[in-house]
């Protein structure tokens, strides 16, 4: 098992506990910053490329992807320019990690960003920032300024001769955008629906030209990787799982907030040593351990390891390793239907079996919360939710559909309760 | 009466353009540009954007009615975005948006008759830890109470022009 740490609020990549920051590049410095830049621009890009490929990193967006892995598919014999992506539109509901970076520490970020743009050879980054974050986005800039007058970036990134410009792009409140190819088509100006692959967008991404799509908290592990190299990042966390990790916890405990520790912690070391137990110490009825598309666990799993193959076995997973709790007495119908409304909303509209299929599954969800669900109304939702999963261009549809098969099975005695009895019996509705 | 953006927000679009290799890509920005300028995006605003991006109608107006946070009417001044998704949900954000509710006399989607606020029921905000939040116009009010909701409209009613005073974060 995980030890924990003494002061999970802080770590290697939470370099700021709650309410402190780092937004000023002198500051950045005496911390250590630009040392990790300075060393990768002494190394060929190729060098820097393997360095992150032998730390394993798993990409921090959710899919757990190697960034380095990754990198690798960019074609050799491209003539294009090539673009670097960093995806903030941070959105999946339960997942609020992005923003510490942004607000907290954004020259972690940035100087994650240039060593990742100089190791793939990229001289325009662009980062995606949802639009509600004004402020983040403002600070972001601004620190992107400091850089640039600071000679950190753009013509010569620290005298090295390696070009680099990173710029800002606000998202505008679409959850869709979060993924890859439909943030891409954002940037390019249009609606964000996601484009069938192949090609992927290491081949034509931005513009047609190869781009890399990177997720915030993976470039700061890059820039990890480069400060302390490979072994010693490894060495952060388990050897499957390289390096540490931000944990998220939201929902009915008495310290939500973000936590450092290895991959690997388990949920009850999460819950009640992090996060110091539920609200009154109520008994766990359901655990959503990583964005609210990953499927809902009981306090069965409490000592379920949260890596990515652990949480996977127990059915679940690990997404964003954020957890969100909520306690016995909270009605599980109401629950998934915040859940379903959401994706329902968020559909982008493009493919048929999401389009339709999340109005019906929040519908039917809405009717039983209500009072006014019928018999078969169950088997109708794992039904309706079974003809999503997989046949959809983006993972939207499944991250509909996942909920809504977790929760019905799980709680199928709540769902039922509300049909037989024509109401919520929990008064939530 | 034709539309126009002001110096200050022509020195921005022209640092827009800039970033990126076509003017079709300046799309969005441009567009959260006018949104913020002329309040709302009328037809007429799309329009404009168009025009000064020298792309189709069509494609700004495509990309305008796609993304929700840019605003197809007019919002109060203070406008008052309360989280309903599931983290907030479950810190009682119904409750918090019911009081709003009760206490503006207004519901999601409306406007005071003195055009001082309007309330909105959002999406997640990427806040879950200092949930239930609240974001008013440019800001994030988190851990919110329903005592911490009184104390900030009464700030904003008091408040001539400019940034609410309770800060974002909470305190942490």
């Amino acid at each position: 098992m995980i030890a924990i740490p003494d002061n999970p609020t802080r770590g290697h990549l939470l370099r700021c506990g709650p309410g402190e920051s780092i937004r000023d590049l002198k500051a950045h410095q005496a911390l250590g910053g630009l040392k990790a830049l300075r060393h990768a621009l002494t190394m060929q890009p190729a060098a820097v490329v393997e360095e992150v490929r032998k730390a394993t990193i798993r990409g921090r967006g959710g899919a757990g992807f190697p960034a380095g892995t990754k990198w690798s598919f960019l074609p050799k014999d491209n003539p294009k320019p090539r673009y670097l992506v960093i995806n903030a539109d941070e959105g999946e509901p339960g997942t609020f990690k992005d923003r510490y970076f942004l607000r907290q520490d954004p020259f972690a970020l940035l100087e994650g960003i240039a060593i990742s743009a100089f190791a793939i050879g990229a001289h325009a980054a662009y980062v995606y920032v949802r639009g509600e974050f004004v402020q983040e986005i403002r600070i972001l800039e601004d620190a992107i300024d400091r850089m640039r007058k600071e000679g950190v970036l753009g013509r010569s990134v620290l005298e090295s001769g390696f070009h680099l410009d990173i710029h800002v792009h606000p998202g505008a409140g679409a959850y869709i955008c979060g993924e890859e190819s439909a943030l891409l088509e954002s940037i390019e100006g249009k609606p964000g629906r996601p484009r069938n692959r192949p090609p992927f967008p290491a081949v034509a991404g931005l513009w047609g030209c190869p781009t890399i799509i990177n997720n915030v908290e993976t470039m700061a592990c890059v820039r990890l990787v480069l400060l302390h190299g490979a072994d010693a990042f490894l060495a952060m966390g388990q050897p499957k799982d390289g390096g540490p990790k931000i944990y998220g916890l939201s929902g009915h405990v008495k310290r939500p907030g973000l936590y450092e520790a290895p991959l690997g912690l388990t949920l009850r070391q999460l819950i009640y040593d992090l996060g110091g137990g539920t609200l009154d110490d109520r008994p766990i009825k359901g655990i959503i351990p990583g964005g609210s598309s990953t499927p809902v666990l009981g306090p069965d799993a409490l000592d379920v390891a949260m890596d990515f193959d652990s949480i996977k076995a127990a059915g679940s997973m690990l997404g964003t390793a954020a957890a969100t709790v909520f306690t016995e007495g909270t009605c599980p119908v109401a629950v998934l239907l915040r859940i379903s409304r959401f994706y329902a909303h968020e559909s982008c509209g493009q493919c048929t079996p999401c389009r339709e299929g999340t109005g019906w599954l929040e519908r039917v969800v809405e009717s039983i919360e209500h009072g006014t669900g019928r018999p078969g109304d169950c088997d109708l939702l794992l039904s309706a939710a079974g003809q999503i999963l997989g046949n959809t261009i983006c993972a939207l549809g499944d991250a509909a559909a996942l909920p809504v098969i977790s929760f019905v099975n799980r709680y199928r005695d709540d769902f039922e309760a509300h049909i037989t009895g024509k109401r919520c019996p929990y008064g939530a509705a | 009466m034709s539309l126009a953006f002001s110096p200050d927000a022509e020195r921005e679009l022209e640092r827009l353009v800039h970033r990126y290799p076509n003017r079709r890509a300046a799309v969005i920005p441009a567009l959260i540009l006018a949104d913020r300028e002329f309040g709302y995006l009328s037809r007429e605003a799309m329009e404009y954007v168009a025009k000064r991006l020298e792309v189709p109608p069509s494609w700004v107006m495509g990309s305008a009615t796609f993304y929700t946070m840019l605003r197809k009417r007019p919002t109060g001044k203070h406008h008052i975005q309360v989280c309903v998704n599931v983290a907030c949900y479950l810190r009682g954000a119904d409750r918090l948006g019911d009081h709003l509710k009760k206490r503006l006399g207004i519901g999601f989607g409306e406007v005071t008759t003195d055009g001082l606020f309007s309330l909105e029921g959002v999406q997640c905000l990427a806040a879950c830890g200092t949930a239930p939040v609240l974001r008013v116009n440019d800001e994030y009010h988190e851990d919110m109470t329903i005592e911490k909701a009184d104390a900030l409209i009464e700030s904003l009613r008091r408040a001539p022009e400019g940034a609410p005073s309770p800060g974002p974060g909470g305190g942490r």
